[in-house]
């Protein structure tokens, strides 16, 4: 590991004024100090954050609201995130291991890295490490990699689970600088790759993420987070599905619905045009088949994960399955 | 725990020296690099550095109070076997894919090799050297050796970290909860069958 200085502010005006350009923070480390190690993060400054007042897990009309530092577990865990949105303590409770999931903080896991094995290899070409080096995935093992929203410069995938459910719950996720507080859609906040695929997202040198919110949705009660991976558990996903379903219990019929996809994308993907396949049709395994279809129509494949796309769908079809009933 | 030298110089940090110091090598085992532990019996240390930007932390090991600057990069996996002497906790890939390293810090169980020293300033870590009541073996270890939950015992202090987490977490309702709640311990051994005994036999004892 480079040298750094530790900085542990008790307040966010405190920490704001101890960042500069090459700084970091430190939420949980799992991300942060496994890249520092393989000196892929060289921060100048470490700034631990543990000491701000970035928690709280509360339920208001407002929606569900998350300090940035609480860790995964205990939001997994929380009564009301268990009962209102199963789909986000699914999600984090299919994520990492107990161990890893009592250290990692909400915001961490928003931010954390892309698992790309040519991203964490120094030696090898990556145009998200190394701006205009190549991309070694495109040649290399890519089982793991993006299908949707790929560019010829990258196709690492976005690792998060819970930003999955986060991005179909429509979260938004606020920030803070010594400028100014702003608020931004979660969707809005990861970009495509692009050309630039070393820009990952909205946020600023020196800016900290200090809390996300999800909007109310009290038919989300009725969501659940699947994901398929090569390993029972301890594992990234192959590919995942966030789905939530309004049903009309009385016509069997699907009134409203969310759904988005983890495991396959640049970032977390919604899948508008199957929720529109779905609103208004019958909960039924028919419904179900001809609303996936056309899910990963638009994947761009490689050698190793053209397996995606119908992975996908089959794992929308049984997420959609176990939620509505088959007829 | 190895013998208190309080009379041990302060070290002086410096570029160049190396922050680690084979436990062996000084006779005394070693901690608190700066200031010397206050606690009777608790471990001291010689550090020859602590780097360039040293942190000062306060935190208690297995109920010793140690006081201590440290490097800032230090990990709490490295600070227990390289500075504390506790080489229970094992190093297995450094990079929290295996469950070697797992120690509690404040009642949670947590990978010490993806956690800074530095950030520890007030907490309190419980190591596998911390889990027996003198010569009387923790349940969940007692279990391990009846249970023969391990096979070369490299992943076993994690193991038995865990396993005391998760029951005092209460996952252990059933084989596929045990699993899975133990599944951020990989065994290379494969000994998975035994260990899952071994969880199941002290459900409901300890906690
Ligand atoms: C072996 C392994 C397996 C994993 N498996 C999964 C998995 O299956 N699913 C999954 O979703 N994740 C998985 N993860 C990733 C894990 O969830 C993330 O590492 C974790 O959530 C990051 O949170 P943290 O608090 O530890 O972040 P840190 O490591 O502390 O920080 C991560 C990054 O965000 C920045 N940062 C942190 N907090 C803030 C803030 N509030 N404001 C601004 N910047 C901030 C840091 O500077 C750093 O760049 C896995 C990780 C490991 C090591
Ligand atoms: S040594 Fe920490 S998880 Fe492997
Ligand atoms: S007993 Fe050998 S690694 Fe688990």
């Amino acid at each position: 590991m480079r040298p750094y200085d530790f900085t542990r502010p008790r307040s966010v005006g405190a920490a704001l004024g101890d960042a500069h350009e090459g700084s970091a923070f430190l939420a949980g480390g799992t991300t942060l100090v496994d890249l520092m190690k393989l000196e892929l993060m060289t921060p100048s400054r470490v700034v631990d954050i543990n000491r701000l007042p970035l928690r709280g897990i509360t339920v208001d009309r407002g929606g569900l609201h998350v300090g940035a530092l609480e860790r995964m577990s205990d939001v997994a865990d929380h009564q009301d995130v268990r009962s209102r949105y199963p789909m986000i303590s699914q999600a984090l409770e299919l994520s990492a291991s107990p161990q890893i999931r009592n250290m990692a903080s909400m915001g961490g896991n928003l931010l954390q890295r892309t698992r790309c094995g040519y991203f964490r290899d120094l030696t090898t070409a990556c145009n998200k490490r190394e701006p205009g080096s190549g991309c070694a995935a495109l040649t290399g093992h890519s089982r793991m990699h993006a299908v949707l929203g790929t560019s010829d410069a990258c196709v690492a995938t976005h690792p998060s689970d819970v930003a999955v459910a986060l991005v179909a719950l429509d979260a938004r996720v606020h920030l803070e600088s010594l400028r100014e507080k702003r608020t931004v859609a979660l969707a809005d906040f990861y970009r495509l790759p692009g050309h630039t695929p070393q820009v990952e997202n909205e946020l600023r040198a020196g800016e900290l993420l200090t809390g996300l919110t999800v909007p109310p949705l009290p038919w989300a009660s009725r969501s659940a987070y699947l994901k398929i991976r090569d390993r029972r558990s301890y594992e990234f996903a192959l590919a995942s599905v966030a789905v939530a379903l309004d049903l009309d219990l009385d016509r069997g019929t699907i009134r409203d619905a969310r759904v988005a996809a983890g495991g396959v994308g640049t970032r977390p993907w919604r899948l508008e045009a199957v929720e529109r396949a779905l609103v208004g049709r019958p909960a039924a395994l028919a419904t179900y088949e001809a609303a996936a279809a056309p899910a990963g129509e638009d994947a761009r494949t490689l050698p190793h994960n053209m397996f995606k796309p119908a992975l996908l769908r089959r794992t929308l079809v049984r997420a959609l399955v176990a939620l509505g009933g088959r007829s | 725990m190895p013998p208190t030298d309080p009379s041990r110089e302060r070290p002086r940090p410096g570029p160049g020296t190396s922050r680690r110091q084979s436990p062996g090598s000084a006779g005394a085992a070693t901690a608190a690099g700066a200031v010397p532990t206050v606690a009777e019996n608790a471990p001291t240390a010689t550090v020859e550095s602590v780097g360039e930007n040293p942190v000062e932390v306060s935190l208690r090991v297995n109920g010793s109070r140690v006081r201590m600057e440290t490097d800032p990069r230090a990990t709490l996996l490295d600070t227990l076997r390289d500075r504390l002497a506790l080489t229970g906790t094992k190093k297995g890939c450094d990079r929290g894919q295996c469950g070697a390293c797992t120690v509690q810090v404040d009642g949670r169980r947590v990978l010490s090799c993806l956690t800074l020293a530095a950030a520890l300033d007030g907490a309190r870590v419980t190591s596998i050297e911390g889990l027996a009541d003198g010569d009387e073996l923790h349940p969940v270890q007692q279990a391990f050796i009846d249970h023969d939950g391990f096979q070369c015992g490299f992943c076993t202090p994690g193991q038995i970290m865990s396993a005391v987490s998760l029951v005092e977490e209460g996952r252990t309702g059933s084989d596929e909860e045990i699993r899975e709640h133990m599944s951020g311990n990989i065994c290379r051994c494969s000994a998975y069958p035994f260990i899952v005994d071994a969880v199941r036999s002290v459900r409901g004892k300890v906690g």
